[in-house]
């Protein structure tokens, strides 16, 4: 598949995962297209960096579903910020360990999972539709350890601990609060219409590998979703992805289409062969800088992109050209 | 050896480590980072400590530099079920923090439209309701410590109070340190207290320099000075390119 043809296949009020995380290995060839493509209305979920400021700048966007937005070298993300702050997009923002939960729970079809991430917090006050769930065991579960004493070092499985599932954990009367079962933040299922994830090495089958030392995320995202795009640096045929087999991250079985894309991360950092990170730091902080301000950002835009991929590789080649001259 | 006020940073930071045993030591911040990193090569040897990526390190590298030989993988996933796990005692920054070690890194100003828009939660509602939390602070400004922070990010000792002692049992705020001192939750009400102040800073510039009452019991020691080996370790080792003094200047 082409990155436009991969727009064209998504309809405006979709629900898309972007994977990576802040500006690290973004399938930005794939945003890029996005951002020519008539599409609107989207909401967003992402571990968010230049994908969702672009996409906000470019005013695809609704809604962001994200435990943060980042450059990471750039701590705050200015087209996003902006966005934001002119009240332009709405944010579910939640705790990141709640956002890999509710990606784990969409890509095993459960309609959410429990975490402690978030009691306590204004996670819960700023997402009025979370709820909570409480534990139908005793405060430490069923106990399977030994001589029948509890992980915390206590007699384990005493008063309404038994797991005998009668529901009466309270019949201890001062020990109520402890033989209750726990309550916890049921995280909603982040189920998506559609991922686009980006990876290092793919089959033309859309089996996909990384190189890096961090997968990210890219696999949920995957199966959380619909329909999953892979864009990738450098396509191989099939038996050709060389290396370790826990590197290859994505099956086919849950892609639905591959572009190959040459630089296609670009400007977040993704890995070579020889494994180093290649965020483009200069050009990052040139799209920092010009976010920050409307007539740069025209300059920018009108540079970079107003033309297809191949017209932005260029762009970004004679950029740099100048810059060393 | 005389130490600049970064390097007295370091140390209180390394500080924060102490006594935890075998744990991942996770920092967010130059004096934090480093700090984690000499707690390990001193006092503390038991610590875990990464390349700033995924990549837990054999040995406690340079700030930036290369992870060199490693001793365990550790990408964002694994990160997040380490929290979940509790064997990590985290030293987070903060855009606000109050008087209940509340803290906001997610926006300024009213949620639905922001005057601010910062990072995001991030992971500190899991971080302060899971692990030991503690937090550095490169600037100590009425700015940073106000009487309510907008976007309660990081639950301070009030919140975890009103969850119940059970379901707040692994809540554990360490402490804070500023460029201008140390301070625990040590007062009855859980409180902010203040524990010691950097030398050359008077206990009244950091009253001025915090938007709320702050708990002070009585004379106010002075944070110790790093020991010359700790300041050739900070100096030489962890951190020869000086990038302390652009966190915290003299």
């Amino acid at each position: 598949m082409t990155a436009e043809e991969v727009a064209a296949s998504l309809e405006s009020g979709m629900t898309v995962g972007i994977g990576g995380w802040g500006s690290r290995r973004k399938p930005m060839a794939l945003v890029r297209a996005i951002l020519r493509s008539p599409l609107e209305d989207l909401t967003i979920v992402s571990c968010g960096g230049p994908d969702v400021g672009l996409l906000c700048a470019a005013g695809k966007v609704r809604r962001v579903v994200a435990p943060f937005v980042t450059l990471d070298s750039v701590p705050l993300e200015p087209h996003f910020r902006a966005a934001r702050q002119n009240g332009t997009v709405e944010l579910t923002e939640y705790d990141e360990g709640m956002f890999m939960f509710g990606l784990l729970a969409a890509a095993h079809r459960l309609p959410f999972l429990p975490t402690r991430a978030g009691l306590g917090s204004d996670v819960m006050r700023i997402n009025p539709e979370l709820r909570t769930v409480r534990s139908p065991y005793g405060p430490a579960g069923v106990w399977y350890g030994a001589a029948g004493r509890g992980p915390e070092g206590g007699p384990g499985r005493d008063a309404g601990g038994d797991g005998d599932g009668d529901g009466d954990g309270d019949g201890d009367g001062a020990e109520d609060a402890r033989g209750e079962g726990e309550e916890l933040v049921a995280v909603p299922a982040l189920t998506l219409d559609a991922a686009l994830v980006h990876l290092e090495r793919a089959d033309a089958r859309g089996n996909g590998r990384y190189l890096g030392p961090d997968p990210y995320l890219d696999d949920l995202f995957a199966k959380a979703a619909a329909r999953t795009y892979l864009s990738c640096e450098r396509l191989v045929d099939p038996g050709g992805l060389d290396g370790p087999p826990q590197t290859l991250l994505v099956s086919r079985m849950h892609v639905t289409g591959v572009v190959e894309a040459p630089g296609g991360a670009h400007f977040t950092a993704h890995s070579t062969e020889g494994g180093e990170h290649g965020r483009d730091e200069a050009f990052q902080r040139h799209y920092a800088d010009s976010a920050a301000d409307p007539e740069a950002w025209a300059v920018f835009a009108d540079r970079f992109l107003s033309g297809d991929e191949t017209a932005y590789r260029d762009a970004v080649r004679r950029w740099h050209e100048e810059r060393v001259r | 050896m005389s130490a600049t006020r970064a390097e007295v940073c370091v140390t209180a930071c390394a500080e924060a480590w102490r006594g935890d045993g075998e744990i991942l030591a996770a920092a967010m911040g130059t004096c934090s980072i480093l700090g984690a990193r000499l707690a390990r090569l001193t006092f503390e040897p038991g610590l875990l400590t990464t390349d700033g990526g995924a990549l837990l390190t054999a040995e406690p590298v340079p700030i930036g530099a290369p992870a060199g030989p490693v001793e365990g993988w550790l990408p964002f996933r694994d990160h997040l079920w380490l929290v979940q796990n509790g064997r990590r005692h985290v030293m987070m920054g903060a855009s606000q923090i109050d008087r209940y070690g509340n803290t906001n890194i997610s926006a300024i100003g009213d949620r639905a439209r922001p005057t601010s828009q910062l990072l995001g939660v991030r992971g500190a509602p899991g971080n302060t309701i899971c692990n030991p939390t503690s937090y550095w602070i490169p600037r100590h400004s009425t700015r940073v410590f106000v009487p309510k922070a907008d976007v309660v990010s990081g639950i301070g000792s009030d919140r975890a109070a009103g969850l119940g002692a059970h379901t707040s049992r692994f809540h554990d705020l360490r402490r804070v340190v500023t460029d201008l001192g140390v301070f625990d939750f040590g007062a009855p009400d859980g409180a902010m207290r203040l524990v010691s102040v950097h030398p050359g800073v008077q206990v009244g510039q950091v009253v001025a320099a915090t938007g709320f009452d702050l708990a002070i019991d009585g004379d106010v020691p002075r944070t110790r000075w790093p020991s010359d080996e700790e300041l050739r370790l900070i100096r030489e080792v962890l951190d020869p390119r000086g990038l302390r003094d652009r966190e915290v200047r003299t």
